[in-house]
């Protein structure tokens, strides 16, 4: 975690090389006028053999220092055709560059550290260590790239401002994978890189690729040969043979070169520490985290190792191919079979998994804590194998739990806090403390972040949040937010005298549910769907939601619908408030709901319970130009918020960030 | 609940239970909260104070407006108990906060909260306790007492609250001996007073830097604050002028226009209903505030919401000067969201019967109509007010 912080400065160069790798599609102008000072700044540690310079393109305006060194860090044979693509590129994009970059860096630099927490959900996964790796490696760059062929076909330069905005988020969230100390990340972006030139290359022409690749090995080993073996070992768990199998020509160049690096530090992980920063330069260039699911490579990768047998989901609607289609309900008796034959998983998180998977636990908190639960009864049974570190095999367990969970249903961003915490609880075990000593501790861990972080959480909020109740109020609600319903039974128990609207909406009506309970308690309620919102609103005196997470740009990201509500809250002058634990926040900034979301069954929004004559969508598969979208959540911008109440109090949105700059590390540590 | 079109019978039923719904300004919220309420019932002592300070100040000026006679004999009938409670302290009586805050308070330079805060200090150096506990228990009850003295005032709550915070955050378990943690307690509380004596000066001089040449400020409410920022600035050789509003029902607005008369600033005075008329002509608006609340909001003198709303819908900047002392941990979601501050409204005529007057004297400017706010801390956008409050209680 300390190093967290020298890290940082180094996080930009990353960014920057990522552009590097990618060269051929010329991607955003950012990249390239990023290049030159990554180039710069990393190139003499890193001690690699900088051939010749890839000139990234001259006509980009370049950050000062960069035009001298147009020699970059990284050994990419082909200079000549790389040139002439940027050339082009550039000529497109100086306005841009000039626009683009400095935004870019800085919210680089800051995403960095979110990164490490966000991490946990994309790149968690390398359950073998480099499960992790494939599937966050298809994310940035080869979708950048992909889209890049799609849009300006020869002309790289093609790509846009919009477009690298777009991308920059995207980076930004990812790369968090980088921040984590697992190698498995590192290797994993370090795939992420290779991948994405890959892609990137494959959209030219396949001969053309095959020798740029080529190129690249040959400059690669020379300049590296050293590392590989160790590399390979050094690999977490099953790191190793993941990435023999991914067995690309690029790849295993790419490795190779951290291998020494990453042997050395494994020793001790203090050591490791130390060493990070300078394989974090290295490590930056790589593109993000996030497992980009058009990028047929990679899916095809990740199915190949998937656990769970996933089917080509039909149909998908464009904007949102880059997010894991929806497969979980046909899965489901496959996996079922699979109870027994699943040696590595443990039973308690096989379970959940399939809770997950069957809808059967649902809303951030529960899956949360089942997860925790699931996992601390994992950990009671563990013991560590002969001829391992607990500490390091612990972690690969979890992550491996992790990743098979996200086979199941993707984490959400509560999910990934916790799990970054219960990494961090592993990693700063001390080496001397016996197992089952060790074991104990984390479970009494587990149970206090539980404890402190959801379960008294939700007290403390629901102590603000009745405050705010006065009597003759008229609560307004949308689905099933469970801090919600405790505050509307505590506030009725108080003796307050308000009545509650449940907003519902198909498919998951999961409003049914709480005003079933609301209204055993005695509360008097009124049911409707979200289509009478701007009837229901005008008689509404506050809003109250829950939310999946906030982040730091205080956008509420929640169930979907959520922002509907609010806006329609906002446009009758109804107070909006959130009620969110701070377990749930998070650094990232997102704008919209479409670069991070969850699919849900397209086919429960194709069908009408109890109206078997509407059929038709029966067969909607079968159309090719009709797509269904069921998306899971939404995200709500902070102007529609009035207020967000937490364990730390009631704030407005803007103050989100300081709460996550405050008490990151205290709710990391507890 | 008020305002809203009630389709439903439920609703309207839910009223007709609870008749005290319908006019909740009929009840008295001070009578129901106050443990030893003050003298005047139904008006907030936060204005009662204020009123005093005004009539201290300008006695003589206040003597000819008309308007201002029943005040003055408001004031006429504050001055007793107060003066009686002076004489209590210096026969040095049994200790009591509440005395010992009067007596700060009748200074006419001292806000609320810093009289509070002196009040408080001495509440430290009287106390006989032996411990750190006693001590800091003592020191709450104080502060309790001092808030529930006046629940509508903003800054003499919060002023408590940070004093506490300030206080009592000091490590004073370094200190094995109790009474050298005691010293440094008294020398912390006053380092605080003077802190917050001084503030008003930083303010004037962060402020008047946004003061140019030439300009035409609108002024609503009396704030010593801004008074001091159009001071510095004119004493600055900066020319600008100044609109005063009204300020019904106290008139703050003519003993302002006074004040800066006396400066050689020129001054318009305006009815508080002509603020769109001139708004087209200024260049920037004033105000002070009686508490800065979480969204970094302000609550301040009825008038200011509809000041703020105007000046943002034909965008022009709104300024806030406010001490940091004022910061309070208060999230009021709408205008019905406090405790009301009750100020007897003086119509010149007989109301007629049956006709109901809106007596609160304050309002809830949210964060998104204000430009910046001037304090102590420095010049701080609304959305920093919540950073400070997380940084100074969490």
């Amino acid at each position: 975690m300390d190093n967290r912080r020298p890290s940082r400065t180094v996080s930009d160069p990353k960014v920057r090389q990522v552009g590097f790798v990618t060269p051929g599609a010329a991607p955003p102008a950012r990249y390239l006028s990023e290049v030159p000072t990554t180039a710069a700044a990393s190139s003499p540690p890193s001690g690699e053999p900088a051939p010749p310079a890839i000139s990234i393109s001259p006509v980009m305006i370049p950050p000062p220092r960069h035009s001298p060194s147009p020699s970059a860090p990284l050994a990419v044979p082909n200079p000549a055709r790389r040139e002439s693509l940027q050339i082009q590129v550039g000529g497109y994009n100086p306005p841009e560059v000039l626009l683009g970059s400095p935004p870019l860096t800085s919210p680089s630099s800051r995403m960095d550290d979110t990164v490490s927490q966000f991490s946990e959900d994309p790149s968690m996964s390398p359950c073998d260590g480099r499960s992790g790796a494939a599937k966050v490696a298809p994310s940035f760059p080869g979708s950048s790239g992909e889209m890049m062929v799609m849009k300006a076909g020869t002309v790289g330069g093609g790509s846009n401002t919009p477009k690298s905005s777009w991308t920059t988020a995207s980076v930004a969230k990812t790369r968090p994978g980088i921040q984590e100390k697992e190698r498995e990340a590192f290797v994993g972006t370090q795939n992420d890189g290779a991948g994405a030139s890959k892609t990137l290359k494959e959209k030219t022409t396949k001969a053309e690729r095959r020798a740029l690749q080529e190129a690249q090995r040959a400059a690669k080993a020379a300049a590296k040969e050293s590392g590989a073996g160790v590399k390979l070992s050094a690999a977490p768990g099953g790191a190793v043979p993941a990435n023999t199998k991914q067995g690309k020509v690029v790849k295993s160049p790419a490795q190779k070169k951290d291998g020494p690096q990453v042997a050395n530090p494994s020793v001790s992980s203090e050591k490791k520490v130390v060493d990070r920063p300078p394989e974090k330069d290295r490590k930056k260039d790589i593109p993000p985290p996030r497992m980009q699911f058009d990028d047929i490579h990679r899916v095809e990768k990740a199915k190949r190792r998937a656990l769970v047998y996933q089917f080509e989901a039909k149909n998908r609607v464009e904007l949102f191919r880059h997010l894991p289609q929806y497969i979980h309900g046909t899965q489901f008796p496959d996996l079922e079979t699979k109870f027994f034959q699943l040696d590595p998983m443990h039973p308690s998180v096989y379970k959940v998994g399939l809770q997950y998977l069957s809808g059967n636990i649902s809303g951030g908190n529960a899956r949360c804590i089942a997860m925790f639960l699931a996992f601390r009864e994992a950990i009671r049974d563990y013991s560590t194998p002969p001829e391992k570190a607990l500490v390091r095999d612990l972690t690969a367990k979890i992550s491996s739990y992790v990743s098979f969970l996200i086979e199941c249903r993707p984490l959400s961003i509560s999910m990934g806090n916790a799990i970054r915490f219960l990494k961090n609880r592993i990693a700063k075990l001390p080496d001397t403390m016996p197992e089952s000593e060790v074991k104990s501790s984390l479970q009494s861990d587990i149970d206090r972040f539980i404890n402190e972080k959801i379960v008294i959480a939700d007290k403390v909020i629901i102590r603000h949040a009745v405050t705010k109740i006065r009597d003759g109020d008229v609560l307004l609600t949308y689905g099933s937010p469970c801090v919600v319903e405790m505050l509307l039974v505590y506030a009725h128990e108080v003796g307050k005298q308000f009545r509650v609207v449940i907003v519902d909406s198909r498919p998951k009506l999961e409003g049914q549910a709480l005003l079933h309970r609301l209204v055993a308690k005695g509360i008097s309620c009124t049911y409707t769907h979200v289509n009478a919102i701007s009837y229901i609103m005008h008689e509404v005196t506050r809003v109250f939601l829950g939310a999946a997470s906030v982040l730091s740009n205080g956008t509420v990201y929640s169930r979907v619908g959520t922002a509907c509500v609010a806006m329609v809250a906002n446009a009758f002058q109804v107070p909006v408030l959130i009620c969110c634990e701070a377990y749930k926040f998070h650094e990232r900034v997102q704008l919209d709901s479409i670069c991070s979301n969850e699919l849900g069954d397209p086919d429960v929004i194709s069908k009408v319970p109890g109206r078997k004559d509407l059929n038709h969508l029966d067969n909607w598969a079968d159309t090719e130009n009709l797509q269904l979208l069921n998306l899971t959540y939404d995200a709500t911008p902070s102007d529609f918020v009035s207020m967000i109440i937490t364990d730390y109090g009631m704030l407005p949105p803007s103050s989100v960030p300081v709460i996550v700059r405050e008490y990151r590390r205290e709710n990391l540590w507890i | 609940m008020w305002g809203r079109s009630a389709s439903f019978l439920l609703d309207k039923r839910l009223r007709d239970q609870h008749p005290s719904l319908s006019s909740p300004s009929s009840s008295s919220p001070d009578s129901t909260m106050d443990p030893n309420p003050n003298p005047n019932h139904g008006v907030s002592a936060y204005y009662q104070t204020r009123a005093e300070h005004h009539a201290i100040v300008s006695s003589d000026w206040l003597a000819q407006a008309q308007a201002a006679v029943d005040r003055e004999g408001d004031t006429a009938l504050m001055e007793g108990p107060h003066a009686s409670a002076a004489v209590s302290l210096s026969a040095s009586k049994p200790f009591s906060v509440i005395d010992e805050f009067n007596y700060w308070r009748k200074k006419p330079d001292l806000a609320e909260a810093v009289a509070a805060i002196m009040a408080l200090a001495a509440v430290i150096r009287s106390c006989e306790a032996t411990t750190m506990m006693e001590l800091e228990i003592e020191l709450k009850k104080a502060s309790d007492m001092l808030k529930s003295w006046d629940t509508t005032s903003i800054s003499l709550s919060a002023g408590c609250d940070l004093f506490m915070r300030y206080v009592t955050r000091t490590s004073a378990v370094e200190y094995e001996d109790f009474h050298a943690a005691k010293l440094r307690l008294i020398e912390r509380g006053e380092k605080f007073g003077e802190i917050s004596m001084k503030a008003r000066r930083t303010i004037a001089m962060l402020g008047q830097d946004f003061v140019f040449d030439g300009c035409t400020i609108l002024v609503h409410g009396f704030s010593r604050v801004v008074l001091e920022v159009l001071k510095l600035a004119a004493s600055n050789r900066k020319l600008f002028r100044i609109f005063c509003t009204e300020g019904r029902p106290d008139k703050t607005g003519l003993r302002l226009s006074k004040e800066l008369a006396a400066l050689g600033v020129p001054v318009k005075l305006l009815i508080d209903s002509a603020v769109a008329y001139a708004m087209d002509e200024v260049d920037m608006v004033f105000v002070g505030a009686d508490g800065v609340v979480e969204s970094g909001g302000i609550i301040n003198m009825m008038g200011t919401y509809q000041t703020a709303l105007v000046a943002h819908s034909m965008n022009k900047p709104v300024y806030v000067a406010a001490e940091s002392y004022k910061f309070a941990r208060l999230y009021p979601l709408d205008q019905k969201d406090l405790e009301p501050a009750l100020h007897p409204i003086d119509f010149g005529v007989p109301i007629p019967s049956g006709v109901e007057v809106e007596t609160s004297a304050r309002d809830y400017t949210p964060p998104q109509y204000l430009t910046l706010l001037f304090t102590d801390l420095g010049v701080l956008t609304p959305s920093v007010v919540s950073d400070e409050l997380i940084q100074l209680y969490l």
